[in-house]
């Protein structure tokens, strides 16, 4: 078995985790999804596809990145013994590039010449317009109007990089509005283009095919606390949800072992009450960018406009998959509101020297919560998907 | 045979070709649908296909996204698109098709959709990001209700697939004329002709019908050529919205000039 095949046997053959998933898009698309399907089957099981990808990760992104006890969090958080998973030691700063790497791999494969990105906080953006880079291609990355205001360190790194970055101005000007561009794009060029999605949403295969390229981050964490710990796995795993890319990327690997307890960290922006992204928490089934999931909408099915104060997170929509996990039980959905993921940022910072982006602040918080749920002999593990330079200016203001 | 594939039919075999007429419930306003439908009617359209807005319709181009902005920022609701098609179908007896996203009919409830739309005389939908299938649930329920199911082929659709869509297809077949979105410029049409001509064979159960970019008398006729005829949207909408925002254009000035577009456009499908 490859590295890259799935332990989990979803999705189906049609997409679908249970009654999630699928593909709703327009008729245009559907000989480029069977298109991108067969590639992405083929290049699974083809061992030099695997050296290439896996070559890559190691020489460019830096993989494996480290699994560091967090001494002083454990400390001040008075549970189970705490891990942190160093995605925000990739090359770029955060998780996203682990897929963008592996897309950009299939999208040559298959002999496209454009690329297309959607991006919220702009981290997805950034990996993408620097694996094009890396092999000289054409990038373009959708940008809601909103989000270019309140990253425009990440708006800066793309275009040094040679990517345009195109303003979406419609509706809420954030990430749903710039995939919305994205999708209207590939319509448009789909001959030409491929659509590198940034996260485990959209259409059937892209839900399952991000996830893939991002189990990386469980595997490594299996082996490294094997050799730290002398078990492959934890007592619990903790990671932020937006779409849900770097969590379904970290507990893929374990979800077959009932044992370990898998927490996701929705946003709940101004509380559940107010603005919030708390979308498995707050939402109804619903279909949005191609794919059948939880939706934050209203009861004429309007999309809701989504609120967080990290615009990674700021998402009415989430990954599929991180549906059925929620229907089936078997991850359980939190959430952290702007307040609390502030304050997240400051305990990393402070107990670890680490300063985490905005999005894994969430997560930080919603295990500030439940770490005292935990035994002193348990291992946790929580992701550190992303650092946080990105958001020095918006942590700043908040801090003021 | 259903009253949309009859009137089709009925219009080929006098020798023309049909023409069916866009636009987006709601829009500008609440009370102009009513008095919207009646013009486009009026203006000599065979069918109406009348939009129910979604705040995220990834098919559209600019005008039906900006339609569609400005009816849900009126108030417009399914009931209201329902209510409008009822009355409609009251007074004409030219058949009127929704076209909208799956969404907002998954929250209405799918089964109860498809009884009320009956109910209210709509005879067919069409749902872009809703991919035919005999156990959708959309397609069952609309099979169900005998609500038509038009389904779209696109420059893209190999024709094997397009004979699918044939089959599960009823109404008509839409052939969406470029790789795009509604409203796009449709640019040089000799490509566009050669994909409808090699389209066509794999389409046998149903008419065709070609619609995305089409805006004048010239592209009805040179489009319709090569089909059952053709389908105008974005270039209604952008009239519309011109004219309402003309506030020296009275009311009856302004269906005036819907009327008198759609009567030109109508004018490129006789023979």
């Amino acid at each position: 078995m490859s590295e890259l095949t799935s332990t989990v046997s979803l999705p189906d053959k049609r997409g679908y985790f249970g009654q999630f998933g699928g593909a709703f898009v327009p008729e245009i698309l559907v000989p480029a999804l069977e298109e991108l399907t067969e590639a992405f089957e083929t290049a699974k099981q083809d061992p030099a596809f695997q050296a290439c990808y896996h070559g890559l990760l190691r020489d460019y992104v830096g993989r494996p990145t480290a699994l560091t006890f967090a001494e002083r969090l454990t400390e001040r958080l008075g549970g189970g013994r705490i891990y942190l998973k160093r995605e925000d030691l990739c090359h770029t700063g955060a998780h996203k590039i682990n897929n963008a790497i592996g897309q950009i791999l299939l999208a040559r494969r298959m002999g496209k010449t454009r690329i297309i990105a959607e991006t919220g906080a702009g981290q997805h953006g950034v990996a993408t317009a620097t694996v094009c880079a890396r092999f000289g291609m054409e990038c373009i990355v959708y940008m809601g109007a909103e989000d270019i205001e309140r990253q425009q360190l990440n708006v800066h790194r793309m275009r040094l990089l040679g990517a345009e970055v195109r303003p979406a101005v419609s509706g809420s000007q954030t990430l749903k509005d710039a995939t919305n561009e994205a999708i209207r794009d590939w319509v448009t060029n789909v001959r030409d283009t491929f659509y590198i999605i940034g996260s485990v949403v959209g259409p059937h295969p892209y839900p399952a095919m991000v996830r893939d390229f991002h189990t990386v981050i469980g595997k490594e964490v299996q082996t490294a606390l094997k050799e730290k710990e002398g078990r492959t796995d934890p007592d619990m795993l903790v990671a932020c949800v937006g779409g849900g890319s770097n969590a379904i990327g970290m507990f893929h690997p374990f979800l077959k072992n009932e044992a370990v307890r898998c927490i996701g960290v929705e946003a709940s922006g101004e509380g559940l009450d107010g603005r919030h992204a708390a979308t498995l928490t707050l939402g109804e089934p619903g279909i949005l960018h191609g794919a059948l999931s939880y939706l934050l909408q209203d009861e004429e099915g309007q999309v809701s406009l989504a609120h967080s104060i990290s615009a990674g997170l700021d998402y009415p929509g989430v990954g599929p998959e991180h549906a059925w996990l929620k229907q089936s039980g078997r991850v359980e959905y939190l959430s952290a509101t702007d307040d609390e993921a502030m304050e997240g940022v400051q305990l990393l910072s402070e107990t670890e020297g680490i300063i985490p982006a905005l999005e894994t602040a969430h997560a930080v918080a919603g295990l500030a919560r439940i770490a005292k749920e935990t035994a002193p002999q348990d291992l946790i593990v929580l992701n550190c998907s992303g650092r946080g330079d990105k958001d020095m200016q918006t942590i700043a203001e908040a801090l003021s | 045979m259903s009253s949309l594939k009859a009137r089709i039919e009925q219009v080929r075999q006098a020798g023309h070709k049909a023409l069916g007429m866009f636009i987006t419930s709601g829009f500008p306003d609440l009370t102009a649908t009513p008095d919207l439908l009646k013009a486009i009617d009026a203006g000599g359209a065979d069918f109406i296909e009348l939009g129910m807005p979604f705040s995220d319709p990834l098919a559209e181009g600019i005008p039906i996204q900006r339609s569609s902005e400005r009816a849900l920022a009126a108030g417009v609701t399914m009931k209201d698109t329902l209510r409008f098609a009822a009355e409609f179908a009251a007074g004409s007896d030219t058949p009127l098709v929704l076209m909208g996203y799956g969404n907002p009919i998954m929250r209405y409830g799918i089964d109860k959709f498809f009884k009320d739309a009956r109910s209210s005389g709509v005879q067919g939908v069409i749902l872009p990001d809703v991919l035919p299938a005999p156990d959708s649930p959309f397609f069952r329920a609309a099979t169900e209700n005998g609500v038509d199911t038009i389904c779209l082929v696109s420059p893209t659709t190999p024709p094997e697939r397009a004979e699918r869509i044939d089959a599960l297809s009823s109404g008509f077949v839409y052939a969406v004329s470029v790789t795009g979105v509604t409203g796009t410029d449709k640019g040089d049409t000799q490509p566009i002709v050669d994909y409808l001509r090699r389209i066509r064979p794999s389409i046998v159960r149903n008419a065709l019908m070609v619609g995305f970019g089409i805006r004048s008398a010239e592209d009805v006729r040179s489009m319709a050529a090569e089909t059952d005829g053709a389908i105008v949207g974005s270039a209604l909408v952008n009239l519309v919205s011109a004219c309402w925002d003309n506030p020296d254009l009275s009311r009856s000035q302004r269906l005036a000039e819907v009327e008198s577009f759609v009567r030109d456009l109508k004018s490129g499908t006789l023979s």
